[in-house]
């Protein structure tokens, strides 16, 4: 007992024993090694190839036929589809949490599809209803509109790829949110859509952008799915991330890799300001 | 004084009011076509192209699915996928699992540095990590030489196919531990420390059962996107048929090759597996959530 009651007083005066002090080091090197091997190293070698020379091999990357087209093809398709899907994403996150109805479960396991099945399958599903052999595809295309091997696949693709992302941000924020905000709102008189967009929407409002910012990022360097779906056609439906693909598979790993740190800088940045998005928003839950 | 605008009229709140009726209609209305909107959405982008691959898959009918599972390149693209995802799921959910703890319970300089660092892979896109894997042991790369001196074949094969793997990998146990260990608190540990435990009995019987449902979804999370990836694997095999083809590179070259419907039916098989782990996701998932509420 006596002993007992001394190591407790000793314990935070004394620096704590070797073999303690071992074991803390060895699993700190552990993970340190492990994440500077495997993450710092990769990444250096894209920075580092890609500008060593400046903003020479940058240009000589933007030279290649299709190269602007592509990057703008995946800047301008990425950003529809994180705004078309917080536009759905907040409605289905909405639905998901108001709403009672039966195979609401289902609805919420569906929603999350997209992030197990694998992307280049996603691709494989939509050529399989939407492709021009198919009735569908046979339809739309009779009425002009081609729906894969073109920019609007690329669209289609990005739109699963990234659905669940909006749903997934908004979802936590509107469960905390007290309903009794929106019944005082409705007896006070007011539209469904009204309390919607003057109760709800300010408080969801920092969970949507970093949903859609989250699917920004993602669709910016999304592959799988793009690659079976659109035709990778130069200067019509190629994107960034096959114009990498092509210029490594070229012998011109430098060029891909100026290609490689721009796409990444920008997703990057936008995840980063993202956890800060949320951080904030909790701080401020908290409070 | 003269007033230039109507007072807002009151409404009947009593319940069964020709108001509150009509309201109460107006609101179903809105509910009715705000869930059959989002069930479109779904429809076309889901549950439809799922309908459409399931189809094509058993177009021609159950004997060319046993076929397609005969065929030794389907099963070594298998095997290959099979191989890179249990040396995958090994080496992250180990390493993972001591980098969220050292995340979590050790403070040091650089510690946010190394939180970032675990984000760092999700922001990547998977051609970019393929194309680091060239960039560090292709020809001409950083550490190509020390490699091949040594007689040691990294690109091509197997070795930088789980590599890239890892890569792409790496957060998701770490992201989904983390918060386990952090909410678990020392409390249980110390009392399990006071009472004598050793490390060892420490780390199995306290610390383990309270994060196995955390650490499971990390583990349902890689293994689903182990065995789908491609654009990384793609860049770095080589696609040497039937030698460096995995599951995912083989649904791609099926279809140039016009084996259209044996695409389909390797791409159901992985879709098929993947919906398997979401059930798995979805399940430990609730549980983590009640592990934490407590």
């Amino acid at each position: 007992m006596a002993s007992a009651a001394q190591t407790v007083r000793r314990r935070p005066k004394l620096r704590a024993p070797t073999v303690t002090r071992f074991r803390h080091w060895s699993l700190r090197g552990a993970a340190i090694t492990y994440l500077v091997a495997m993450i710092v190293v990769p990444v250096a070698a894209i920075a580092a190839e890609g500008f060593g020379q400046g903003l020479d091999t940058f240009r000589a990357a933007m030279a290649s036929p299709g190269a602007w087209a592509a990057i703008r093809l995946t800047l301008v398709a990425s950003a529809l589809a994180a705004i078309i899907n917080a536009v759905f994403g907040t409605m289905l996150a909405y639905i998901l949490v108001r709403y009672r109805f039966r195979g609401r479960g289902l609805l919420s396991a569906i929603v999350d599809l997209p992030f197990a099945i694998p992307t280049l399958v996603t691709g494989v599903m939509l050529v399989a209803i939407y492709g021009p052999n198919t009735p569908i595809g046979r339809a739309f295309g009779s009425a002009g509109i081609q729906l894969m091997y073109s920019q609007l696949a690329v669209l289609l693709a990005l739109c699963v790829v990234t659905l669940p992302f909006v749903v997934r941000t908004v979802q936590p924020v509107l469960l905390e949110l007290d309903t009794a905000e929106e019944e005082a709102a409705q007896v006070l008189g007011a539209s469904p859509w009204k309390t919607f967009r003057a109760v709800v929407m300010p408080a969801i409002r920092p969970a949507i952008a970093a949903g859609a910012l989250l699917a920004f990022a993602r669709a910016l360097g999304e592959f799988g799915s793009i690659v079976f779906v659109s035709g990778n056609l130069t200067n019509k439906t190629m994107t960034a991330p096959y114009l990498i693909f092509q210029l490594t598979n070229q012998f011109k790993p430098e060029e891909a890799a100026a290609v490689a740190t721009l796409l990444f800088a920008i997703s990057f940045l936008l995840v980063l300001l993202t956890s800060r998005l949320v951080r904030t928003e909790r701080k401020e839950a908290k409070a | 004084m003269s007033v230039a605008t109507e007072p807002p009229r009151m409404i009947d709140i009593t319940p069964g009011s020709a108001d509150m009726r009509r309201r109460e209609r107006r609101r179903r209305l809105v509910r009715g076509g705000v869930v059959a909107l989002c069930l479109l959405y779904l429809t076309f982008l889901l549950l439809a192209p799922l309908v459409g691959i399931v189809l094509s898959a058993f177009a021609k009918g159950l004997p060319m699915v046993v076929e397609t599972f005969k065929t030794p390149n389907v099963q070594h693209a298998f095997l290959l996928t099979f191989q890179i995802a249990v040396v995958t799921l090994v080496v992250t959910t180990l390493l993972g699992a001591v980098t969220a703890w050292v995340l979590v319970r050790h403070r040091f300089v650089g510690r946010r540095v190394m939180n970032a660092l675990v984000e760092l892979p999700l922001a990547m896109s998977p051609v970019t990590v393929g194309l680091a894997c060239v960039l560090l042991f292709g020809r001409g790369g950083w550490f190509e030489q020390w490699f091949t001196a040594r007689g040691i074949q990294i690109m091509w094969a197997l070795p930088s196919m789980t590599l890239v793997t890892i890569f792409i990998c790496i957060p998701f146990i770490i992201r989904s531990v983390a918060p386990v260990l952090e909410e678990l608190g020392t409390e249980e540990e110390d009392a399990a420390r006071t009472l004598g435990a050793s490390t060892m009995q420490t780390l199995f019987r306290v610390i383990l059962p309270n994060i196995r449902w955390g650490l499971f979804y990390g583990i349902a999370l890689t293994t689903a996107r182990a065995i789908g990836e491609i654009g990384a694997v793609l860049l770095v095999s080589g696609t040497l048929k039937g030698k460096t083809e995995t599951a995912t590179i083989y649904i791609l070259y099926a279809f140039e090759e016009r084996l259209d419907t044996q695409g389909y039916i390797v791409a159901l098989t992985l879709a098929t597996i993947s919906v398997v782990m979401l059930g798995v996701i979805e399940i430990s998932k609730r549980r983590k959530i009640r592990e934490v509420m407590g």
